[in-house]
C-alpha cells in the first residue's frame, strides 16, 4: 500500500486494476472520461482497454468479455448509458460470469450535460444493482466490492458517481500493483440456453431476477457501506437518510445535533431492513439526495407497506430542491429548517456584502485559433441572405452557438443534428438545410443518420468538422485519428470513403482556415441537390503547437471592429490603452491567446493583421 | 490545522495546477487534503474555480459561503464573484490583470475590471493587489502567474504552509524545463505582503 493524492475518477480506475479487472471500454463523457484513460496509464500490462466508437458498442464488449469470465468495467456518462441501454436491458436478463461493472458518472447541475437524469432510477428500470459512493476514499474500496457482488449474483451492477466524487480529490491508501488480484477467465462455455435470450427464456429469468432482487434487499442491509450513525438505539426523533457527497455535506452541516443519519449505498435493491432500524421511533425523515426523489419515494413505499407513521420529507414535499446540484449551503439551510438551529457553529456569519459591479459574463467560447470558428464563418458568409437552419451537434463545436457567430440553431444529443436537418427539410423544402457533425461524433453516432439521409432521398449538406481528436473530454483517439488508447497504430477510417461508400456523390474536403476557398467550396456545394458533404479538416489546436502569432499594424487599422465583432476570438479585443487618442479603439491581439490561424488577417478589410503562421 | 482555501479565475488560468501545487505541499506537510474542481465545459474560457480543504475535520470536497480562509484569484472579476466564500476577516490575494470576455468585447455585456478591484478594496479587510504586469514583465511570462499568486498567499500566512513545502511540489509536480522559471517566481513574490 502507499497513498497517494487522487481524483475520484482515478482512484476508481485503481480500485478496478486492484480487483484484477480483465478488460475495461467505454466512450468519454464528463465527468467519467478520467476512469479509462487511468486504467490506460496505469495498465500493468494484461488488461485490455479500448475507446469504443460509441457506448453501446462498449457495453457489447464488456458484456462479451464477461461472458468468458472476465472482469468487465465499462464507462460512460449518464446520457450515454441511453445509447448503451439496449443492451444492457437485455443483459440483465441474460447475466453474465465474470463480474461486469457498469460505471455511469451523472452530473447533478448540469455541469457539462443535457439532461439531469439519475442512474439510480436506471438501475430500478433495469433492475441493475446500483452502487453509489460518497467520496473519493470509498469509491476506490466500494468498486472492487462491486465486482465481487456482481461475480457472485451474475449481474452486471451500476457503478454510479456524481461529479463532486468523479473530480473530488483526496490523498487515500491504494494498493501497489504486486497486490493487485490477477484474475483468470475460465473461457465462454457453449450453452445455447443460457446465452441466446427468447422469450421462454426471459420468462424464466425475469421471475429468477425479482426474486434475487427480493432476497438483496436483506442482504444489502448487511453490507457496511450502507449504515446508520450513530449506531441504532440512540433516542432521536428525527432523522436525515442521505446518499453519495450528500452524505459528507450532511456531516459538515450536522454540528452536534441530535439526528440520525441513514447512509445509503445501495439504493437499488434498497437495504429495506436497515432502513426499518432507522425509521425505528423517528416521528419524521429528511431526505437529501440529489437528481431523482429516490430515497425519499422507497421510504415514503416503505412507511406504507408497514404501516409506519413517520413523515417522509425532501423534494416533493419542497424541503430541498427538485432539480439542480445541492451545495453545502443549501443542505445546511435544509438541515436547520429540518432540525432547528445548532448547537454549536462552526463559524461567524459574514457580513452580507453590498450588491457588486456587473460581473463578467463568461459563457464557455470556441478558444482562440480553433477551426471550427473559420467553418462556422465560412458557412455563414457563404450563406448569407439564404433561408437556413443550422442543426448542430454535441461538442465543442456545440459553442459555434454563442455570439458572435450563432452558428447553432439545433442541438439535442449525439449525432442527431443529421436526422433534425432531414425532417425539417421534408416539411421545409425552401430552407438550405446544413447538420454539423464533429469527427468522433460522426464515428459514434452520424453514420446511421447519414444513411438515412441518403437513401430517404433527402436534401442537406453535411458538414464533418474535423479536428483530428476528441477534443471537448481531453483528446481521446477515436477511428480516424489512426491510433487507439492501447497506443498502437492502427489504419484510419476515412470519413471521406465511409460517405463515398454510403453513395453521396460530392465529398468535398477543405481547410477552413484557407478562408476563401471554404467559403467558395461551402457556396458550390450546398448548391447540389440531394445530400452532400463537406470535410471541414484542421487541426484542435490544443494537438498542435503554435509557431506565429498575428499582430495588428494600427497605423493600417481603422478601428471598424470587424474582426472582433464577426470572430468573436478571445485573442482579439479593442485596445483601450491610449484613452482618447487616436489609437483607441483599433484591434489589438492578446499574444498569449493567439495561435497565429490567420482567420482575422483573412476577413480584414484593409490588411493590417499580418505576421501569423498557421500551428503544425 | 485546518484551512479552507479557494482558488478561481477563467479556464486556461492555470488553476488547476495551482490547486494540484498546494495539495503537494500540504501532502508534503502530512496534512490531510480534498479538493473539487470545474473540469469541461467551463473549462474554456468560462469561470472556474477549486475548492481545497486542508486539514482534519473536513467531510466533503467543498467549502460553505463564508467559510474560506482565502482566496487566490487569478482575475478581478472571478474574485468578486467568489467574495460571498470569504470568512469574517479572511485574506484575499488577487492578480490585477483582467481577463475581458469575448461577451463584452462584442459590446455584449459590460464589464470594468477596475471597479471589481474597489469592490474588493471596500470589502475586504485583507487584499492583497498582485500587480501581474509587473510579474510578468520582469519573470518573462504571463504563464507564471499562478506561482506568482500561490507565493503572494504564502506569504500572507493564510495558507498554512511554508516555502520550502511549496518548492519541494513545485520540484514534484513542474517539467524540469520550467522550474528555474518557478522558483524565480517563488522569490519574487516574497516582497509581497498581504
Amino acid at each position: 500500500m502507499h497513498d497517494e493524492f487522487l481524483m475520484g475518477n482515478e482512484a476508481i480506475a485503481l480500485g478496478a486494476l486492484a480487483a484484477g479487472v480483465n478488460l475495461v471500454s467505454g466512450y468519454p463523457g464528463t465527468p467519467s472520461t478520467e476512469v479509462l484513460e487511468t486504467i490506460a496509464k496505469r495498465n500493468p500490462g494484461n488488461v485490455y482497454v479500448e475507446w469504443s466508437i460509441n457506448e453501446k458498442a462498449g457495453m457489447e464488449v464488456a458484456a462479451g468479455a464477461a461472458y468468458t469470465g472476465a472482469r468487465t468495467l465499462v464507462t460512460m456518462k449518464q446520457v450515454g448509458l441511453n445509447v448503451a441501454s439496449d443492451p444492457l436491458m437485455s443483459l440483465e436478463y441474460i447475466g453474465v460470469k465474470g463480474g461486469m461493472v457498469v460505471l455511469v458518472a451523472d452530473d447533478p447541475g448540469p455541469i457539462s450535460s443535457q439532461t439531469e437524469q439519475d442512474t439510480r432510477t436506471f438501475g430500478m428500470f433495469s433492475k441493475v444493482p446500483v452502487f453509489d459512493p460518497c467520496s473519493v476514499a470509498e469509491a476506490y474500496e466500494m468498486i472492487q466490492e462491486a465486482f465481487d457482488f456482481s461475480e457472485k449474483y451474475g449481474t452486471p451492477v451500476f457503478f454510479r458517481a456524481t461529479t463532486r466524487v468523479d473530480h473530488g480529490y483526496e490523498a487515500i491508501m491504494v494498493k501497489d500493483p504486486e497486490e493487485y488480484i490477477v484474475h483468470k477467465p475460465e473461457g465462454f462455455v457453449k450453452d445455447s440456453s443460457r446465452w441466446v435470450i427468447f422469450p421462454r427464456l426471459s420468462v424464466q429469468n425475469h421471475a429468477r431476477i425479482e426474486k434475487r432482487n427480493e432476497e438483496l434487499k436483506d442482504i444489502l442491509s448487511g453490507y457496511h457501506r450502507n449504515r446508520i450513525v450513530p449506531e441504532p438505539g440512540e433516542s432521536c426523533r428525527k432523522g436525515i437518510a442521505t446518499q453519495g457527497v450528500n452524505f459528507m455535506y450532511t456531516l459538515d452541516s450536522l454540528q452536534g445535533r441530535n439526528t440520525r443519519v441513514l447512509k445509503v449505498a445501495t439504493p437499488f435493491p434498497f437495504p429495506e431492513k436497515l432502513a426499518l432500524e432507522f425509521l425505528e421511533g423517528l416521528d419524521e425523515v429528511l431526505c437529501i439526495e440529489e437528481l431523482d426523489p429516490v430515497i425519499e419515494r422507497t421510504l415514503t413505499f416503505i412507511c406504507g407497506k408497514y404501516g409506519l407513521k413517520v413523515k417522509i420529507l425532501g423534494k416533493k414535499s419542497g424541503h430541498i430542491p427538485p432539480s439542480g446540484e445541492n451545495t453545502l449551503e443549501i443542505v445546511q439551510k435544509a438541515i436547520t429548517a429540518f432540525a432547528g438551529a445548532p448547537e454549536c457553529t462552526g463559524g461567524e456569519e459574514p457580513q452580507p456584502l453590498p450588491e457588486p459591479p456587473a460581473l463578467p459574463v463568461r459563457p464557455p467560447v470556441l478558444c482562440a485559433g480553433c477551426p471550427h470558428r473559420a467553418s462556422f464563418y465560412a458557412v455563414k458568409m457563404a450563406m448569407r441572405g439564404k433561408k437556413t437552419i443550422y442543426c448542430g451537434d454535441i461538442g465543442c463545436y456545440t459553442l459555434g452557438n454563442a455570439a458572435p457567430l450563432d452558428m447553432c440553431d439545433t442541438c439535442l444529443c449525439m449525432g442527431a443534428g443529421i436526422g433534425i436537418a432531414q425532417g425539417v427539410q421534408h416539411m421545409e423544402p425552401d430552407t438550405k438545410c446544413f447538420a454539423f457533425v464533429g469527427d468522433s461524433t460522426f464515428f459514434a453516432s452520424g453514420i446511421t443518420g447519414t444513411i438515412n439521409a441518403f437513401y430517404n432521398q433527402s436534401d442537406m449538406t453535411l458538414v464533418v468538422l474535423d479536428n483530428s481528436t476528441t477534443a471537448m473530454t481531453g483528446h481521446q483517439p477515436h477511428p480516424g485519428t489512426g491510433r487507439t488508447v492501447m497506443g498502437q497504430i492502427v489504419e484510419k477510417v476515412s470519413i471521406e470513403k465511409v460517405l463515398r461508400a454510403i453513395g453521396l456523390q460530392t465529398v468535398e474536403t477543405v481547410d477552413p482556415l484557407e478562408f476563401d476557398l471554404a467559403v467558395e467550396t461551402v457556396k458550390r456545394v450546398a448548391s447540389e441537390p440531394g445530400v452532400k458533404a463537406i470535410i471541414f479538416r484542421s487541426p484542435c489546436i490544443a494537438i498542435t503547437k503554435p509557431k506565429e502569432h498575428s499582430r495588428v499594424d494600427q497605423e493600417k487599422c481603422i478601428a471598424c471592429g470587424k474582426c472582433i465583432r464577426e470572430l468573436g476570438c478571445p485573442a482579439l479585443m479593442r485596445d483601450t490603452r491610449f484613452g482618447e487618442s487616436e489609437n483607441a479603439g483599433k484591434a489589438m491581439i492578446d499574444e498569449s491567446l493567439c495561435t497565429g490561424c490567420t482567420l482575422c488577417e483573412q476577413i480584414c478589410p484593409v490588411k493590417a493583421i499580418s505576421g501569423g503562421r498557421r500551428p503544425s | 490545522m485546518s484551512k479552507n482555501i479557494i482558488l478561481c479565475g477563467v479556464g486556461g488560468q492555470g488553476t488547476i495546477l495551482a490547486s494540484r501545487l498546494i495539495a503537494a505541499a500540504a501532502m508534503h506537510r502530512n496534512i490531510p487534503v480534498k479538493t473539487a474542481e470545474t473540469i469541461g465545459m467551463a473549462q474554456r474560457g468560462g469561470s472556474v474555480f477549486s475548492h481545497l480543504r486542508l486539514g482534519d475535520g473536513a467531510h466533503s470536497p467543498l467549502i460553505a459561503k463564508g467559510f474560506a480562509d482565502l482566496i487566490i484569484g487569478f482575475e478581478p472579476g472571478e474574485t468578486v464573484r467568489q467574495l460571498p466564500f470569504l470568512k469574517k476577516d479572511g485574506v484575499v490575494v488577487v492578480s490585477s490583470r483582467p481577463v475581458m470576455p469575448v461577451n463584452a468585447m462584442i459590446g455584449k455585456t459590460a464589464y470594468d475590471p477596475e471597479q471589481m478591484i474597489t469592490y474588493l478594496q471596500e470589502n475586504t479587510k485583507h487584499l492583497h493587489v498582485v500587480d501581474a504586469d509587473k510579474a510578468a514583465q520582469e519573470l518573462g511570462s504571463y504563464k507564471i502567474l499562478n506561482v506568482v499568486l500561490l507565493g503572494a498567499a504564502l506569504q500572507s500566512g493564510e495558507l498554512g504552509l511554508i516555502e520550502e513545502d511549496l518548492e519541494a511540489a513545485v520540484q514534484e509536480k513542474v517539467p524540469e524545463k520550467f522550474l528555474e522559471l518557478n522558483r524565480k517566481a517563488l522569490v519574487w513574490s516574497r516582497d509581497c505582503k498581504a
